[in-house]
């Protein structure tokens, strides 16, 4: 077969099975797009701007497990997708972003529309490439599929010259079946000594700790993960990125832990002596400050990534490899080997959770005659039988949404936790609802975050993805004011939208249903009746109480045992 | 601490400036930084003078594994090893009984004037990173014109070795 660089592009999506190519055109990748338009297998949604292609795309890939692919232009189309790859970068997600370049002969002359694409995506990709031979086109994109899927997984940017592309120069075209790359063999296997020594110190641990990650749901290690966990009886905690990997209504569970995690969870990681960390990365704003972070704990941490050991916090077992093998292993280990879980060891461990549980960290008030962020969400949750898919952006009420709809499966919460990308939610919410047309998909945002990728408003509608967004509309920056308040001395500088579009005349004018909503006996009837249109995209935009706050909060430099609670709430009160 | 880092790494445009950005994105110090192609055309060595604490040491090793592009590594100071620096100097020597001392000092640290002109010498010293700094001690300050170093190189001992 004989085919132009602009055909290998596209034949090489259809071989890797590409479902959804997210983009935009330009003058760099006209070739690609007149080959994309004589095919159908790949299937392409024309996103509004290209951060909202990235998102779309990684989206698409955190709720499916399967590689987001997107196609832009050079120059403002390259820097536009970069917020993007940043963020699949931070959150490692699969994604491969082909990017056109301008010609080979005039790169570097500060040529229209050119940038230097490899080096600005540099820093924030798994890896990247510059193609500077059309026969090297198709081995690079099997290249870039590869790398982006396997280990730990990351974004792929493959930088395609126009001439690369062009129409008129015909090679032999064969897709290779299989990649080999002498510099770069993730490790598979966990060693099994070492196995053994961490399911050791588990058993005889009066205080353990599960702590997991997003590093389970990414491999795909959520039944491993369930089976172990129950199997051993321990309580556990997940991170903001890993919610839906053990499910969140099962009594074991203790909720998130961190920044914004609950008073147990974050007391039972203060206190724990033996601690295991499973695809988690010991970030910040899980372990709040370092030096007193699990001070009495023996730690054991498992990871597909060698260097996300001893980042941050020593620990004293690691475990290199995939996560679900090595769970298996630790899991055939104790059926069939002489030493079980002794529940009696760690009852009184137990006994304690129970006590900060019962505390009931995250309670708000229910009878304000405002509407209440949280109220929402639980509102939501009930409507949807928690089965929903959830987007957020990044703020409060992505914080709310990680504590008030317990996630039961995996890949059903999508959300920038690594770089805090505002605007990723509407977007990935698109990509979302084109994988999975029939299920309930929902956008959990805030007045601000919203605006800044709002354009997306028109890719739902002309590629029929209806969606249903929950604006918290507190008329602030939310998070931003939160800190003031607390670290500023409630100075709120420029933290307040004064001039707010009117949301339910914008969503109708993109095309779909607005909605308004200012009374708490409102947010149910909204919520069902938006649930009801199942075809419409409804933009629900809740007038929320402006003064609330996130908690329990660990402020930047604290321990996990020094939490701000909700004002009614002590932290002091004795509960040992 | 201050380590040695060999790395093979694949002869690709780009890949040394994988190498440099690590270092500046994750605040690493590079002390110094050679590269060249190796008898195999499509790698290329990269010797990297380093310094930090061993945990810091133990990122930084990690992390260029994690580079694609980075084939093979090794610390080469947690071996018995040889490291050597080449270094050429250019100094002002007009009088002759400072040429003499010159050609002294030359001797002394068994190194090699490659040129000569009426007022100046260039000389070549090899060796670890202390003795081209005792000589450029040695030199009469006012004298040196330009230093110009490589930056450290270096291998173990014996039958250890970085290869495929």
């Amino acid at each position: 077969m004989e085919l132009s660089g602009a055909e290998i592009v596209i034949q090489c999506l259809k071989e890797e099975g590409v479902e959804y190519l997210f983009g935009y055109p330009g003058g760099a990748v006209l070739h690609i797009y007149d080959a994309l338009f004589q095919q159908d297998a790949v299937k392409h949604i024309l996103v509004r701007h290209e951060q909202g292609a990235t998102h779309a795309a990684d989206g698409y890939a955190r709720a499916t497990g399967k590689p987001g692919v997107v196609l832009v232009t050079s120059g403002p189309g390259a820097t536009n997708a970069v917020t993007g790859i940043a963020t699949a970068y931070m959150d490692s997600i699969p994604l491969v972003v082909i990017t056109g370049q301008v010609p080979l002969p005039v790169i570097g002359s500060d040529a229209f529309q050119e940038v230097d694409t490899v080096g600005i995506t540099r820093p924030c990709v798994k890896h990247n490439f510059l193609v500077k031979d059309v026969n090297k086109l198709a081995e690079t994109m099997k290249k870039a599929f590869y790398i982006a899927t396997t280990g730990r997984p990351g974004p792929v940017v493959v930088d395609i010259p126009k001439d690369v592309t062009d129409p008129n120069r015909k090679i032999p075209f064969e897709y290779p079946k299989t990649v080999s790359l002498r510099s770069y063999t993730p490790v598979v296997k966990g060693h099994r000594w070492q196995i053994k020594k961490a399911l050791d110190l588990l058993l005889s641990a009066k205080q353990p700790m599960i702590y997991s990650g997003g590093g389970v749901v990414l491999g795909n290690a959520a039944e491993a993960l369930t089976r172990f966990a129950r199997l051993l009886g321990f309580p556990i905690t997940q991170t903001l990125m890993g919610l839906g990997a053990f499910p969140s209504t099962d009594p074991q569970f203790v909720g998130m832990l961190g920044m914004h995690g609950t008073y147990e969870a974050n007391m039972a990681m203060h206190d724990c002596d033996v601690l295991i960390a499973i695809g988690a990365r010991f970030d910040d704003r899980v372990t709040g400050k370092i030096k007193e972070f699990c001070p009495h704990a023996r730690i054991i941490h498992i990871d597909v990534d060698p260097a996300s050991i001893s980042k941050t916090v020593r620990v004293d077992i690691p475990i290199v490899g995939e996560i679900t093998p090595i769970l298996h292993e630790m899991c055939e280990m104790v059926t069939t080997g002489d030493v079980k879980p002794d529940p009696s060891l760690f009852a009184d461990w137990w006994e304690q959770i129970r006590q900060w549980r019962s505390l009931d960290c995250l309670r708000y008030d229910r009878n304000s005659p405002l509407i209440k962020p949280q109220f929402v969400i639980e509102q939501l949750y009930e409507v949807t039988g928690g089965n929903a898919y959830i987007t957020s952006d990044v703020g409060q009420h992505q914080m709310w949404a990680a504590q008030f709809y317990p996630f039961d499966q995996p890949r059903r919460w999508i959300n920038s936790g690594g770089l805090g990308t505002m605007g990723f939610g509407l977007p990935a919410a698109l990509g979302v609802k084109l994988a999975f047309p029939e299920a309930d998909v929902a956008c959990i945002t805030g007045e601000a975050s919203i605006q800044m990728c709002i354009q997306e408003l028109a890719t739902l509608l002309q590629y029929r993805a209806p969606v249903k967004i929950v604006n918290l509309n507190n008329g602030y920056m939310g998070m931003v004011r939160q800190w003031q308040e607390f670290i500023y001395e409630s100075r709120y500088s420029h933290s307040y939208l004064e001039t707010l579009p009117d949301f339910q005349k914008l969503a109708e004018a993109y095309g779909h249903v607005g909605m308004q909503i200012r009374n708490p006996a409102d947010v149910r009837p909204a919520l069902e009746e938006a649930l009801r249109l199942r075809d419409r995209t409804v933009f629900m935009d809740f007038i929320t109480d402006p003064t609330e706050n996130v908690y329990p909060m660990i402020e930047t430099g604290k321990a996990h045992n020094e939490m701000r609670m909700a004002p009614g709430l002590s932290d002091e009160r004795e509960l040992a | 601490m201050r380590h040695i880092i060999s790395i093979l790494i694949e002869n690709e445009s780009g890949a040394l400036s994988r190498v440099a950005g690590l270092f500046s994105a994750r605040g690493y110090n590079i002390e110094s930084l050679t590269v060249a192609p190796t008898q195999d055309e499509s790698l290329s060595r990269m010797t990297l003078v380093t310094l930090g604490s061993d945990e810091v040491i133990e990122q930084i090793t990690k992390q260029l594994n994690k580079l694609i592009d980075v084939v093979k590594l090794i610390d080469i100071t947690a071996y018995e090893h040889i490291q050597r620096e080449l270094m050429l100097v250019k100094v002002l020597s007009v009088e002759n009984a400072a040429r003499q001392e010159v050609m002294r000092l030359v001797d002394i640290f068994r190194s090699r004037i490659i040129d000569v002109s009426p007022t100046t010498f260039v000389i070549e010293v090899t060796g670890e990173k202390s003795k081209l700094d005792a000589f450029l001690g040695s030199l009469e300050p006012g004298s040196i014109i330009e230093v110009v170093r490589s930056g450290v190189t270096g291998v173990m001992r014996g039958e250890r070795s970085l290869t495929l």
